[in-house]
């Protein structure tokens, strides 16, 4: 089979079948959620209810008026306990409101979310505004990680012709199998899905990206497509980071997407195999996103799992249900081992970009300070921007912001990759964060 | 509503992304290149007898016990395991003669670590490769010893007395070339490493199959100077030597293999390191045949070094996607 894929970038290894074998579960109901208000990148929502107010699952409860921006639901059926910041598995504190589950409704409580039924969504009726009002009253975000609001990425201006649309089915990161289960167990969803965001942009051609790796997903895929003429499957090298939206796009249809542009610079829309899903669930079944896939795994977990996951839902309740943690110093980290985010509580709510929450032990986790950096250009070879990370980390590192931005730091996109290959175990991407950080606060000031 | 947990033993680690590394490492790294250094260090044992083992464990001892002394001065962190002034030590001497008086050695690796590396700051900060250095120092100091060659033996009689020409400088000053087994094999007069083209070959390409090394370097190196020494032998049959000749002979291989790819001191750029391994190339083939000397792989390689900073910096590559926009 003849594979594509992008330059560069790393083969780490996997861990995929912690739990890639084991299908979706249903999370029991929890007893209370916490529902941030901004979940999303753009402007933050402003609650619709009060303390104390009887809301039902599905019911909106944040709103605002911004083009990008998203609603937010109920993820149960309670009463709101409390409208404060709490912490949020970003960093920090974030206003949100928290719902005690009403009594009347047992953790049992049957999940049409996960259903296997598919019935065929007719989107011959609909229009591209129907679409993208149904997307945005949903509360659809991409599900990838990012979190940006699909509707936002579904209106392109009037000059951008978009041609085609990526559904990404890559999951790259290593341990995460919540898409590679989504695809096996939804296909057909995750398809009447893209057929409608590819009606949305008036698009004509959908590719559906799938690493080789997983094969059940892409045969499965690959079958139930057949019969839609401008579906097309593309199998992809097994590469991090391919479900980048840049790195993505090259590999599948070769196009590169400019420096400081968006994927419609290159006349694409990328969207996530989950957003696919819920944008089905949104047109066909009316349901708003309030549970997403999380796949619960790592060396850290006693059981893993692939759980539905009501949004809200705290990450300690998710744990318990796998069985709990593995005693002794670990990690956990929201998404995966590469782009994740270390928790330091487990008090924090599962979001919308919550792809996966991952156990790792200490000995899992290279800790050791770092040493010189040997210039064996390990970091050039593997960063997929085709930047110099050795010299970025230090620019950022030593405030030198004018060089930063004269080697293009803010075209990083902070995969990983240079921190992963560097044998002096030096931090380059945190450094080169730090850099981009340094420059917007330059530019700020000189503004 | 935090729940701060007091076990010492059961605690949260938060650092920022990745949360995972590759297996590898400096001393990995570093102690594999040592691996790939054998089958030249056998032959040279093997052609040269005892001396070439004293040779290789002086300078050796000598370039660890100077990074000791400078990292025990300066209170810094002891990096004496990772290998690297090891392999320092053995290239040193891999470039040697065998009959090299071994207190010379010595003092090779002391200069070697001490001027080459640790003045610069130690591992990764020195512009040029400490070995070349070390042995640009000997070649300066001890013009005669350094260019007093032994015959190769085929026993572990040390070799004393019997002195006789290398391939080079019966080409250069006599016209007499060396038959091309005799420079594959490694079965002919020269320094203990560079005699073998097929031993640094076998390391070579257990670095290249560990993908500790890129075929960039050595590749514009070796092929630099097979068309330029190409050029003169088409220009002038009798008087230039052939450009296989030019590339078996010497320290071409050792150098092209184990030099030009150091990471600290060679560029990072792909587009440098051609340029590197080109101008390197053209360089030795410009020293062999209008030079004084009859060899120029090691001025070749540290006069490229000296200008690595300037091409890391105007080899930058393309960013992904960096075109006008509209």
């Amino acid at each position: 089979m003849n594979l594509k894929t992008f330059k560069h970038g790393i083969h780490p290894t996997y861990n995929k079948e912690f739990t890639s074998g084991k299908g979706i579960e249903n999370c029991p109901v929890p007893k209370k959620v916490i529902i941030p208000l901004q979940q999303h990148i753009g402007r933050p929502c402003k609650p619709l209810v009060k303390k104390g107010d009887e809301v039902t699952e599905g019911q909106k409860i944040g709103d605002v008026e911004a083009f990008v921006s998203t609603p937010v639901h109920a993820s149960i059926t309670g009463k709101v306990t409390d409208i404060a910041p709490y912490p949020y598995p970003l960093g920090g504190m974030v206003q949100s409101i928290v719902i005690q589950r009403s009594e009347d409704i047992s953790d049992k409580t049957s999940n049409d979310f996960n259903n296997k039924e598919n019935s065929k969504l007719d989107i011959s009726s609909l229009t591209s505004e129907d679409i993208r009002l149904a997307v945005h009253s949903a509360g659809i975000v991409g599900l990838g990680g990012a979190a940006f609001p699909t509707h936002v990425k579904l209106s392109p201006p009037e000059n951008k012709e978009i041609d085609a649309i990526i559904i990404n089915g890559c999951e790259c990161e290593p341990y995460l199998t919540a898409d590679d289960r989504l695809m096996v167990e939804h296909s057909e969803k995750i398809l009447y899905g893209a057929l409608a965001i590819m009606k949305a942009v008036n698009a004509g051609k959908i590719y559906i990206g799938i690493e080789a790796n997983k094969k059940d997903a892409l045969s499965l895929i690959k079958e139930k497509s057949a019969h839609f003429k401008e579906i097309q499957v593309v199998a992809l090298q097994v590469k991090y980071p391919q479900g980048a939206e840049k790195m993505l796009i090259k590999a599948v249809l070769n196009r590169d997407v400019p420096l400081g542009g968006l994927p419609m610079d290159a006349g694409v829309v990328v969207q996530n195999v989950g957003t696919a899903f819920a944008a089905y669930n949104a047109l066909q079944n009316k349901k708003p996103l309030t549970q997403r896939v999380v796949t619960v795994t790592g060396p850290g977990i006693t059981e893993p799992k692939n759980l539905m996951v009501r949004i809200g839902t705290p990450f300690s309740d998710v744990i318990d249900v796998c069985g709990g943690i593995k005693e002794g110093n670990k990690k956990v980290i929201m998404g995966g081992p590469m782009m994740g985010i270390a928790q330091s509580r487990l008090d924090v709510p599962v979001i919308k970009g919550t792809s996966g929450i991952l156990v790792l032990m200490e000995s899992d986790t290279i800790r050791d300070f770092y040493k010189p950096c040997i210039r064996c250009a390990g970091c050039v070879d593997a960063c997929p921007m085709k930047l110099i990370p050795y010299r970025l980390s230090d620019f950022g590192r030593f405030h030198m912001t004018e060089e930063f931005k004269e080697y293009g730091g803010m075209g990083c996109i902070e995969c990983g990759c240079c921190s992963f290959t560097c044998p002096s175990n030096r931090p380059l991407v945190h450094w080169i964060r730090i850099g981009k950080l340094r420059l917007r606060e330059a530019e700020k000031k000189s503004a | 509503m935090p729940e701060i947990k007091e076990k010492k033993d059961d605690l949260l680690i938060v650092s920022s992304s990745p949360h995972i590394h590759t297996v590898e490492n400096i001393p990995r790294i570093m102690h594999n290149v040592i691996l790939s250094l054998f089958p030249p260090m056998g032959v040279s044992v093997y052609f040269f007898g005892m001396n070439a083992l004293l040779l290789m464990l002086t300078s050796t001892v000598a370039c660890i016990l100077t990074e000791y002394v400078f990292q025990k001065g300066r209170k810094k962190e002891i990096t004496i395991g990772d290998g690297s002034a090891i392999i320092t030590g053995l290239l040193l001497a891999l470039t040697l003669p065998p009959a090299f008086p071994l207190w010379a050695a010595a003092l090779g690796g002391i200069v070697a670590m001490s001027l080459g590396k640790h003045i610069f700051g130690g591992l990764g900060y020195n512009i040029f490769n400490p070995a070349l250095l070390g042995r640009a120092f000997l070649q300066a100091a001890f013009p005669v010893m350094i260019t007093t060659w032994s015959a190769p033996l085929t026993g572990s009689i040390p070799v004393d007395g019997v002195t006789t020409a290398t391939p080079l400088s019966l080409m250069k000053f006599e016209g007499q070339m060396t038959p091309y087994l005799n420079l594959l094999f490694g079965n002919v007069s020269g320094s203990l490493g560079e005699t073998s083209a097929i031993a640094i070959l076998i390391g070579a390409i257990y670095l290249l199959y560990k993908g500790y090394i890129n075929l960039r370097q050595p590749f514009s190196y070796i092929g630099a100077i097979f068309v330029s020494g190409g050029i003169f032998w088409l220009i002038s049959p009798d008087k230039y030597p052939d450009p296989i000749f030019h590339i078996l002979s010497g320290g071409v291989m050792l150098g092209a293999f184990f030099m030009v790819t150091d990471y600290v001191t060679t560029p990072t750029t792909p587009l440098g390191q051609w340029i590197f391994g080109i101008a390197a190339g053209f360089l030795v083939v410009i020293i062999r045949l209008f030079g004084g000397l009859p060899e120029g792989v090691m001025y070749s390689i540290l006069l490229m070094n000296a200008i690595t900073p300037l091409l890391n910096r105007y080899t930058r590559p393309k960013i992904f996607g960096e075109v006008k926009v509209g």
